[in-house]
């Protein structure tokens, strides 16, 4: 039978010797992967330090780029959540705008002021399992739910701040936008923006990597059917993932709205989804789901902050910059897909 | 009798050292329904495939058509040769109209514009010719089966074939549109087409076929014409061989049979399956035999809540059960292994490790939902040992392992729950045969072990092999069983009869 030689193609290995040397050769290639785009990361920063005669390698710098990356980093670990079932969350912008703009409401409310910050976070969640549900349970797929909800959400956002921008210069818990997390005092400090982008990167590895529910993402990635086959439930899995990305999404907006004091419905997160996916696949994840890490996006955000921090360092004009950033998507990809060629699928 | 029309000699073929086709002749006639019959895997689709160009044959044989040597390269080869194939699964775009199927590949255009109305008056006279009851300009989504049908001889016809083959035809139309295709191919015959009818089903090779070829293992039999075509000779012909003392049964069927677990009752799904009652007993194996398309899987997807079903219930140890999704059947300790383990079982990019104690996450996690990594380790190490599974180590990707390490992988997976009802369907598809007989030698295990088990396979050696008893399936109901008697085995036959529906032509 065909199907009989097709899958005999490649026997395992039966000596020891052999063993060995499949093992060795699946560690290298685990470490390949592992690092990952790292290497690409680290090139950009040398080059950029040099190229700016020494401007870049300093805490100050260092800092600007760090908080810079902090919004897309946040955004990204949702996205990378979504990416891994194999679906796209193209809404994230948008909700980001609507919960910035509800957070900012409540927040100039006198007696319910603190109870912006959840606010923020539950409107994105909302939004987010609304996508997740019509995903879900209406089996849609997720590239035209998103669509629609990232044209609807951002019509909710205007219509939130009755298509003003909002201000309150008092906002409640402003620090997490400005401020800094002191770790040695005088000498090193991290803004706050980081340190939350940080642990939500944390979180999220805790979640894809150390939980039955991590597990179960992968394995919808992988395979939906033998998934379904297996046991596991499907849909909950995908409303949890965009409820996630949603969630990141309102997190996202807080963080912005403390950081401006200040939101617009119009304009704030236009365009953030693209770089959300940008790094989640900079990052290694497979576009079809199944395969990634959130270690790659953390790295894939810094690429893309480096990238536009160390262009407007050597002075390169507003118009390369975007020129430049796209070719070096493009490049980076397809170095990736060069390095791995045989080891995984796209 | 006139010249042959179509010659093959000496064809053979194969795929990565393992011979589909040794050596095989056929020689058929214009105006002749030639019926080719064979067991799955026997190599019928191997050499449909050979001359329709999808394949290309092992060299050393000889096609002739009308008496010139050819060569049949490329998918459009078969067409050029004046052979045309209509697929099982039939081959046409949905979304395109009856005449753009027919032209499709060789449209007609105008100044580079396609020229849809004269495609349309082009296929007007060979459709007005086979009595269809639809416009050129009809779309095929909106036409029956038994009407693409139609469109697909139609496409044949329009591109001038004489040699006609078909797959099986009949599976998936209706009874009254049967007897019109029979009436539609006799015509082709009388005009003068060579027809080659693939079929498992003895009722039509018995209306329609002027001579009957049978293959077994890639091999020819051997050929019968019409007076000599019999039920009982086909069935030995295709049969026919020994079982190997490669099976491995120690359970004692009559001694350890115990009460029954698993019992479906009345199982229908409103299309496939009809109505299917079965009992699986503990430390019993019953095969579940049929041919391809009788509904066996689909059975199986029923009782474990992956398709909906539209009547039927379940029993679990004399108590009805509800089962609704996968997970439920899991739950309940009912375990199935899928006959697409690629498809529909394994996760390829996933660890062996996390694939191995997918089913039991849950159950083995500390707090509810924090992954109990040295737990799963050690599962996963157990099984390694326990099955001999072949890989470097547990964290591999398991799409890097063979077939056999594959599936075994797969079976620690349900193994991992220790199933009260285990459903294998197709167990050693794929697998080479030195993981086979381990497969087999796990199934008695279990058995001996008390767990119930259905197993669904194709390959009737192996059925006969492992199995206790055997519940025979066809074209959705169950057709018979055969059991074995304190002495006989259970005969091949038996099964083949009840089977392909010669039980009762025979009688």
């Amino acid at each position: 039978m065909p199907d009989n030689g097709a899958s005999q193609a490649k026997p395992a290995p039966t000596t020891t010797n052999g063993v060995a040397a499949e093992s060795r050769r699946q560690r290298v290639r685990m470490l390949i992967s592992a690092l990952g785009m790292l290497p690409v990361l680290l090139i950009l920063c040398i080059g950029f330090h040099f190229l700016s005669e020494g401007r870049f390698f300093t805490g100050q710098n260092l800092g600007i780029v760090l908080q810079q990356a902090a919004v897309n980093t946040v955004l990204a670990a949702g996205m990378t959540f979504v990416i891994l079932t194999g679906g796209i969350d193209l809404s994230v912008g948008s909700i980001l705008a609507a919960s910035a703009m509800a957070g900012l409401t409540l927040s100039k409310m006198p007696e319910l002021g603190m109870l912006w910050l959840p606010a923020a976070l539950l409107t994105g969640l909302g939004f987010g399992v609304v996508n997740g549900a019509l995903i879900a349970l209406l089996r849609l797929p997720p590239f035209i739910v998103t669509l629609g909800s990232l044209t609807a959400v951002r019509g909710l956002a205007r219509l939130l701040g009755a298509d003003t921008t909002v201000f309150n210069p008092s906002i409640p818990y402003a620090f997490i936008g400005n401020g800094s997390l002191t770790l040695i005092p005088g000498v090193a400090s991290i803004p706050w923006l980081s340190v939350i982008a940080l642990f939500v990167i944390f979180v999220s590895w805790l979640v894809l990597r150390r939980t039955v529910l991590g597990v179960h993402i992968y394995a919808v990635g992988g395979n939906e059917s033998a998934a379904r086959l297996a046991g596991i439930k499907v849909w909950a899995v995908l409303i949890f993932v965009y409820g996630v990305s949603g969630l990141f999404a309102g997190l996202g907006g807080a963080m912005q709205a403390a950081r401006l004091y200040a939101a617009n419905g119009l304009q704030l997160g236009q365009s953030y989804e693209l770089d959300a996916i940008t790094a989640v696949i900079l990052g290694g994840t497979s576009f079809v789901g199944g395969i990634g890490s959130i270690w790659g996006t953390l790295v894939g955000a810094l690429i893309i902050a480096v990238l536009s921090n160390g262009l407007i360092l050597i002075g390169v004009s507003d118009i390369w910059q975007y020129v430049i950033k796209g070719l070096v998507i493009i490049g980076a990809v397809a170095l990736d897909r060069y390095r791995l060629q045989g080891s995984a699928r796209t | 009798m006139n010249d042959p029309i179509l010659e093959m000699r000496g064809v053979s073929k194969s795929f990565f050292g393992i011979k589909a086709l040794r050596a095989v002749d056929l020689t058929v006639y214009a105006g002749e329904i030639h019926a080719l019959m064979g067991e799955n895997g026997a190599g019928k689709s191997t050499l449909m495939k050979i001359l329709s160009g999808a394949y290309r044959p092992d060299p050393g044989g000889e096609i002739r058509i009308e008496g010139n040597p050819v060569r049949i390269e490329g998918p459009l080869g078969g067409r050029a040769a004046g052979i045309s194939i209509i697929y099982q699964e039939l081959s046409l775009a949905p979304n395109l109209s009856v005449a753009e199927n027919i032209y499709l590949g060789r449209e007609m255009s105008r100044a580079g514009l396609l020229a849809r109305g004269a495609m349309r008056e082009g296929v007007g006279p060979i459709l007005r010719r086979l009595g269809a009851d639809f416009l050129p300009s009809t779309l095929v989504a909106h036409l029956s089966m038994g009407q693409r049908q139609l469109v697909e001889i139609a496409r044949a016809l329009h591109a001038r074939s004489k040699i006609l083959i078909m797959d099986e035809p009949t599976t998936s139309l209706s009874a009254a549109e049967s007897e019109r295709l029979f009436a539609l191919v006799r015509q082709l015959r009388a005009e003068g087409l060579a027809i080659i009818y693939i079929s498992h089903r003895m009722d039509e090779v018995y209306a329609l076929g002027d001579r009957v070829t049978v293959l077994r293992d890639g091999r020819l039999v051997g050929s019968l014409d019409k007076p000599e075509i019999r039920a009982d000779t086909i069935v030995r012909m295709m049969v026919g061989r020994d079982v190997s003392s490669f099976y491995k049964k120690d359970h004692d069927p009559e001694a350890g049979r115990g009460h029954p677990v698993l019992a479906a009752i009345d199982m229908a799904d409103g299309r496939r399956v009809k109505g299917c009652s079965l009992t699986v007993h503990a430390s019993e194996v019953v095969g579940l035999a049929g041919l391809i398309g009788a509904g066996r899987t689909e059975l199986a997807h029923l009782i474990i809540g992956a398709a909906p079903r539209t009547s039927g219930q379940l029993e679990l140890e004399g108590r009805p059960v509800e089962i609704r999704t996968p997970g439920e059947a899991l739950e309940a300790g009912i375990a199935y292994l899928t006959e697409d383990r690629k498809a529909l079982g394994l996760f390829l990019d996933m660890s062996c490790l996390d694939n191995i104690n997918l089913a039991v996450l849950g159950r083995d996690a500390k707090l509810g939902w924090v992954l109990d990594r040295d737990k799963a380790r050690e599962r996963a190490d157990r099984a390694f040992a326990g099955l001999s599974i072949r890989a470097a180590n547990v964290g591999v990707p398991a799409g890097g392992l063979s077939g056999g390490n594959q599936q075994k992988v797969l079976l620690s997976r349900l193994l991992a729950i220790a199933p009260k009802v285990l459903i294998l369907d197709e167990p050693t598809r794929g697998v080479d045969v030195g993981a086979k007989s381990e497969i087999y030698s796990i199934i008695d295990n279990l058995a001996k072990t008390g767990t119930a088990i259905l197993v669904i396979s194709s390959d009737l050696p192996e059925i006969i092999g492992i199995c206790d008893r055997v519940v025979v399936m066809r074209a959705g109901h169950i057709a018979g069983e055969v059991s074995r008697g304190p002495h006989s085995p259970l005969a091949q036959e038996d099964i083949m009869a009840l089977a392909t529906g010669m039980e009762h032509l025979d009688a």
